[in-house]
């Protein structure tokens, strides 16, 4: 079997919340089902060839290394839509999630256009929403899960009318602190503000993820089960903090 | 807490307590440091002037308020200050001196991101009292830019290129040019982005070195030995606690002295007779079997005591334990930048506890080590018998807690009769 190829925008740039935890996960377990990812950085100056990744992965940084890589992100834009259609998987992450957007406009009216990937665009707010954040999701049809994470975010997110949310908050402030949903999704594509890192204390979005990468690869291989009891109980933990003390107004 | 009640009932307080000090105020900030860098300040300093100093570490308004209260005769303020509460400490008290040690990223959920709390205290060195000395690491961007605004003060660095990473850590911090966003090149990088660093684009870099440490020699877990080199002179100083991180905190309350106008002889003497600040690096016997503890808050400090810990003979078990309050940071994403691998690859067992052990396990299980070989005890007591059990006797037990549990086992352990209150050692 031929290797799951996972492109890692601006690892360099784009790493403020421990966004390796999250390529760990996706090659450890990957790895435990005997299936080998390869992941390879690209950053700016770099093309990135529609159809040449499975699974696309961008993380978030401070504000000066946002504004250092985003003309170089609004330009791979037309790749980046062209990948999702074509059924890669993405997996975007606070600064990268707002990049993917359609525009970020800062405290001083400065614009950073992004990338177009998610319809959605982000405003800085006044004040940063901290704290632990608890979602409810449904990626496939009756199949309801949650994410446990944590959100630190001055940006306020609005989707465009229509564009489909990660999740409900269950409990944390979400995309703006009042629409009550957190993130996006287009195809296999899924922006978040939650990091913690995200994926081992959720190893069913990870999961999720590896089987779209291998769908792209046009792999029809069930994965496993893994003994999942640590990943269970971080989970569990973090959910309960963002039930008693995430964030609201 | 009786600084709260006062400043509550007299916000000016703090700066009438202040004015009367007949010596003035020194201050020092810092990411990673700074109360161990102010308790040398004040090793150095306490022979020659009656001190008051924050050593328990209480470093915000109420803190330094609680300090002078409690310390009527001082001559001398000495503080720790915490990086967002300097601006206003700094405004209040009018420093003599100002130190400022280097900013790593840290607790994003409490601060806020790094470039902001360097712009504010850049707007605070521009409205420093005009005979106050600025002392800056020059060794980190960020704070060494600061003395190119204020010339006149000390800056302090390392250069010891045999001491050097092979290359920046992941989780490194300030590696883009300050003027014009091009990666610095490093001649040298010793802890973190701390180093001796250059743009290759526009030639913004690390400013001329007033004190300097040469000739670094690391003991192990027993200290290390360095030549401390200012324009006074040079002295060879022996320190005893290890690794280049406390050579930066030496280098740093060296500058402070030496600016509040101390000799070079009472700065070595100082430094070696300092012994470690509380819960930072200490050994503590238990019986049969002795306690290593090290402090780890921050991806930096982590990073410097896992190096610390491999160069002294890495270990065979280790207790980590992660709590996640405020005053260890609720997000807890910073132990997945830490690179913890040197230590588990010489592990045979790792014992993870505190409120986020099962976060912890995880970092450990998919940095490659065994799951069979993590053990997860949540209460900090359990976990600490259950290290002891696994120590043989003679043997030392490594470990290493987030701030609020380095707290508890030194309560656990004092409880059990084997250590004092810190606050005792502190009075």
């Amino acid at each position: 079997m031929t290797a799951i190829r996972v492109a890692h925008l601006y690892p360099e740039y784009l790493n403020i919340y421990a966004d390796r935890g999250n390529i760990a996960v996706l090659a450890n377990r990957a790895a435990w089902r005997g299936i080998e990812l390869a992941a390879e950085p690209v950053s700016i100056g770099e093309a990135l060839r529609p159809g040449a990744h499975d699974l696309i992965y961008i993380g978030g940084g401070q504000d000066r290394e946002q504004a250092l890589i985003a003309p170089d992100l609004a330009a791979k834009g037309d790749a980046i839509r062209e990948s999702v259609e074509g059924g890669a998987a993405v997996l975007a992450v606070c600064g990268g999630y707002q990049l993917l957007g359609l525009f970020y406009r800062d405290r001083g009216g400065a614009e950073l256009t992004g990338a177009g990937l998610f319809p959605l665009h982000t405003v800085a707010g006044e004040r940063r929403l901290i704290g632990d954040c608890l979602l409810e999701c449904e990626l496939e049809p009756g199949e309801k899960r949650t994410l446990a994470g944590f959100e630190n975010h001055a940006g306020l997110t609005r989707l465009e009318t229509g564009a489909e949310p990660l999740g409900r908050v269950v409990a944390g402030f979400g995309n703006d602190g009042a629409s009550g949903f957190e993130g996006c999704r287009v195809g296999a594509a899924i922006g978040t503000y939650l990091h913690g890192p995200l994926l081992p204390r959720n190893p069913w979005l990870a999961d999720w993820l590896l089987a779209r990468a291998l769908e792209h690869r046009g792999e029809t291989l069930a994965l496993g089960e893994l003994p999942d009891a640590l990943e269970h109980e971080a989970h569990l933990v973090s959910a309960a903090r963002a039930r008693s003390r995430g964030g609201r107004f | 807490m009786p600084g709260k009640v006062l400043s509550a009932l007299d916000p000016d307080a703090l700066d009438r307590l202040a004015e009367r000090l007949p010596l003035g105020s020194a201050l020092i900030s810092a990411t990673n440091g700074k109360t161990t860098s102010a308790a040398m300040a004040a090793e150095i300093l306490s022979p020659g002037s009656r001190l008051a100093h924050n050593a328990s570490g209480a470093n915000l308004v109420s803190g330094v308020t609680s300090t002078l209260l409690s310390a009527r005769n001082a001559e001398l303020g000495l503080f720790e200050v915490d990086e967002a509460a300097l601006p206003e400490i700094a405004r209040r008290v009018r420093p003599r001196a100002v130190c400022l040690g280097n900013l790593f990223r840290d607790q994003l959920d409490r601060y806020g991101e790094l470039e902001h709390v360097a712009e504010r205290w850049r707007a605070m060195v521009g409205e420093l009292p005009a005979e106050a000395v600025l002392v800056v690491n020059g060794d980190d961007p960020q704070v060494g830019d600061l003395s190119r605004e204020r010339p006149g003060g000390l800056v302090f660095g390392l250069d010891d290129p045999r001491h050097a990473r092979p290359e920046l850590q992941h989780a490194a911090d300030s590696k883009w040019c300050l003027s014009c966003g091009r990666p610095y090149e490093y001649a040298a990088a010793y802890v973190g982005h701390l180093g001796d660093y250059r743009c290759p684009a526009c030639g913004h870099g690390r400013p001329p070195l007033d004190v300097s440490a040469t000739d670094v020699e690391l003991r192990g877990l027993e200290g290390v030995d360095f030549t401390l080199a200012a324009s006074a002179g040079e002295r060879r100083v022996r320190l005893a606690v290890p690794g280049l991180y406390n050579v930066y905190n030496a280098l740093a309350a060296a500058s402070l002295a030496l600016a509040l106008d101390a000799g070079l002889d009472e700065v070595q003497a100082g430094l070696e007779r300092f012994g470690a600040a509380f819960g930072r690096f200490e050994r503590i016997t238990i019986g049969e079997r002795s306690l290593l503890v090290l402090l780890v808050k921050n991806p930096a400090g982590a990073n410097e005591a896992v190096r610390t810990l491999v160069v002294g003979g890495a270990p065979k078990l280790a207790v980590v334990a992660l709590n996640d309050a405020i005053a260890d940071g609720r997000d807890v994403s910073w132990i997945w930048d830490v690179d913890w691998e040197p230590l588990l690859a010489g592990l045979d067992r790792v014992v993870v506890t505190g409120e986020r052990a099962a976060e912890m396990a995880l970092r450990c299980k998919y940095g490659g080590f065994p799951p069979e070989a993590i053990e997860v005890v949540p209460e900090l007591d359990r976990a600490l018998d259950r290290g002891l059990e696994l120590t043989p006797d003679g043997g030392e037990l490594v470990v290493l807690p987030t701030y609020t549990a380095m707290l508890a086992l030194r309560k656990i352990v004092s409880e059990r009769g084997f250590v004092r209150p810190y606050w005792e050692r502190a009075a």
